[in-house]
């Protein structure tokens, strides 16, 4: 039997604010341990909590940007349970009525759009971070949990996507491309070895073409995007196996071991109602109308998959689009700018991809100190187009460009690159051409020798030191082998 | 009508270690609260009137200013246990 994995992804973002989510400790991870923290982030008996409102903006940022509607009422509830990270023994949250319901995020794989849909985006507080030690170096037998409450109420969106993806890949891209999304929105730095992001799964099997819904088994602890995708893909052969050996499988909540790169299931797993939501009491309730909503939206960035499509709008191919909407915002402002004034589209591409791109390399620069503007761009393209340079010598007037000698008019001329496309001058170098090579002229009169035209543009370019316009220095040559005394046109 | 308790799997979720007394005691007690809750429940009337927050206020937020945190040396001071400016906790490897 063939099945297809049912995937749910949890996604885990910590915001970037300045201060907490319900206290202004700083937010701050390079600070000693505990030195960020107060009777709130601590848990201190009669500690009130208050929000930050720039951290419900930024859920409402990205609600709007997944298409989510962002509710016009919305509560936080405490989930209780017990842990050493977690010194009020419950986080805030929310329950049934999250800031943002529904919405989607397209993800793209091999030129192939899948839309993958939001459940929900909901506000909540981060823990502590534990670090569990051992006396006398015996890793293995922890002695102490350390416990650091600098993290403690910083604030976190959990966004949950419905069942829509169907492979360990899949599940990865989809948490690229949510990574791509709150760093354009700048709600978050996103860094995921510092545990900015962190993703759970949902996972089951059903047979291929099936449409129920089999044992769901959540797996979490994935830090990484190369983690998610490993844990997801274990879990799903793991099911397999457990499903075409004639076993059961069990609704569970697995632990994923990255070393051992297999899932485990946790010891003790408290189910939804084990954690005795309830409102938190402490927390007015929030409500979202029409002006505060569309004063949110209206400070959204183009987003990745918005800037893919308009790219492709423009011209590009898919993979071109890709690229270029993934580029520094300096490279995609030049490409903007020269495309703006009429430059081609793929052209541009092509220059920005390549011989830009390497130059910045090569001169170990970022993309913000490039020296190219739009309007040179635009000017580097339609000098090509012209034909007032050669494709190989545009390369070198970009060098020079990049280099602050001017603008590539400027440069083509100081540096004698201009092409010559005259057809009189040409002419005069072709009929020199002919009469110093009277043999190629005869091999290609009397026994048709095509071989010969591509010897004579190579005598006329080498005359021009390459600046001859190959195409007319062509045309001409075969204009004037036909018409060479007793000669016979040999092709058209 | 009685409402039915689990009251040693209440009292394991918030991690309570009772008597057996104690357990029938808290049994009892908390099926008379749960039966009212049942009957306040069953009121007739609108369900969505706000029963949760009663101070009728809404959105209340403060800025994203950071303000002074605690000294650690006070901080750590209440601590039970303390090192190198860590809380020390007992060692918890459940997964
Ligand atoms: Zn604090």
């Amino acid at each position: 039997m063939t099945w297809e994995p049912v995937i749910g992804v949890e996604v885990h973002v910590e915001l970037s604010t300045r201060s907490k989510m319900f206290c202004g400790c700083a937010v701050d991870f390079t600070s000693p341990p505990n030195t960020n923290v107060c009777p709130v982030c601590l848990g201190l008996p009669g500690a009130l909590p208050v929000p930050n409102r720039r951290a419900i903006e930024h859920l409402m940022s990205i609600g709007l940007a997944l298409g989510s509607e962002v509710s016009s009422r919305s509560v936080f509830h405490r989930k209780n349970y017990f842990y050493a990270d977690l010194p009020k023994n419950y986080q805030i949250s929310q329950y049934d009525v999250p800031v943002c319901r529904g919405g989607h995020l397209d993800i793209t794989v091999d030129g192939e759009t899948r839309r993958i849909g939001i459940e929900r985006a909901h506000m909540e507080e981060d823990t502590g971070k534990s670090t569990h030690v051992g006396l006398g170096g015996r890793i293995h037998a922890a002695s102490a949990t350390l416990l650091d409450f600098n993290r403690s109420g910083v604030p976190l969106v959990e966004i949950v996507s419905r069942p829509d993806i169907h492979s360990a890949s899949d599940a990865r891209v989809f948490a690229q491309e949510l990574r791509g999304l709150v760093l354009e929105l700048g709600v978050s730095d996103a860094r995921l070895e510092e545990g900015s992001l962190r993703f759970d799964a949902n996972v089951s099997i059903r047979p291929a073409g099936s449409t129920g819904l089999g044992t769901k088994v959540e797996i979490k602890n994935m830090n990484s995007f190369r983690s998610l995708e490993r844990a997801v893909d274990h879990e799903v052969s793991r099911q397999i196996g457990v499903a075409e050996s004639g076993g059961e499988l069990v609704q569970e909540t697995r632990h994923w071991d990255e070393e051992a790169g297999v899932t485990h299931p946790m010891r003790t797993k408290e189910g939804s109602s084990d954690y005795r939501y309830f409102t938190e009491p402490d927390l007015v309730p929030m409500t979202f109308d029409d002006a505060w909503i569309s004063s949110v939206a209206a400070t959204l960035p183009e987003l990745p998959a918005q800037r893919r499509s308009r790219y492709q709008e423009v011209g590009l191919d898919g993979r071109q689009a890709a690229t270029l909407a993934e580029s520094p915002p300096r490279i995609r402002q030049v490409f903007d700018e020269a495309t703006g004034l009429g430059a081609d589209p793929t052209a541009a591409f092509n220059w920005l991809s390549g011989e830009v791109v390497s130059h910045l390399r090569r001169a170990g620069l970022e993309s913000e100190e490039l020296h190219l503007g739009g309007a040179e761009l635009f000017e580097l393209v339609t000098i090509v187009e012209e034909g007032l340079v050669s494709a190989t010598a545009a390369k070198e007037v970009l060098e020079g460009v990049l280099t602050g000698e001017g603008g590539p008019r400027e440069v083509a001329s100081s540096r004698d690159l201009i092409q010559v496309s005259d057809a009189t001058r040409i002419g005069e170098v072709v009929d020199a051409v002919l009469t110093a090579n009277p043999d190629a002229v005869a091999g290609y009169r009397d026994r048709g020798e095509e071989k010969v035209v591509g010897f004579l543009v190579g005598q006329v370019m080498r005359q021009t030191q390459g600046k001859a316009d190959p195409r007319v220095v062509n045309e001409l040559l075969r204009e004037k082998l036909a018409s060479q005394p007793g000669g016979t046109p040999a092709t058209g | 009508m009685p409402v039915d308790v689990d009251i040693a799997y209440v009292a394991r979720l918030a991690r309570l270690e009772l008597s057996d007394d104690e357990l029938e005691t808290y049994r009892a007690q908390l099926g008379v609260i749960l039966e009212h809750a049942a009957r306040v429940q069953d009121l007739e009337g609108d369900p969505h009137v706000e029963a949760t927050h009663t101070l009728g206020l809404e959105n209340v937020f403060r800025d994203d200013v950071v303000t002074a945190s605690l000294s650690r040396d006070e901080v750590l001071a209440a601590a039970p246990e303390a090192r190198d400016g860590y809380f020390v906790a007992p060692p918890a490897l459940e997964t």
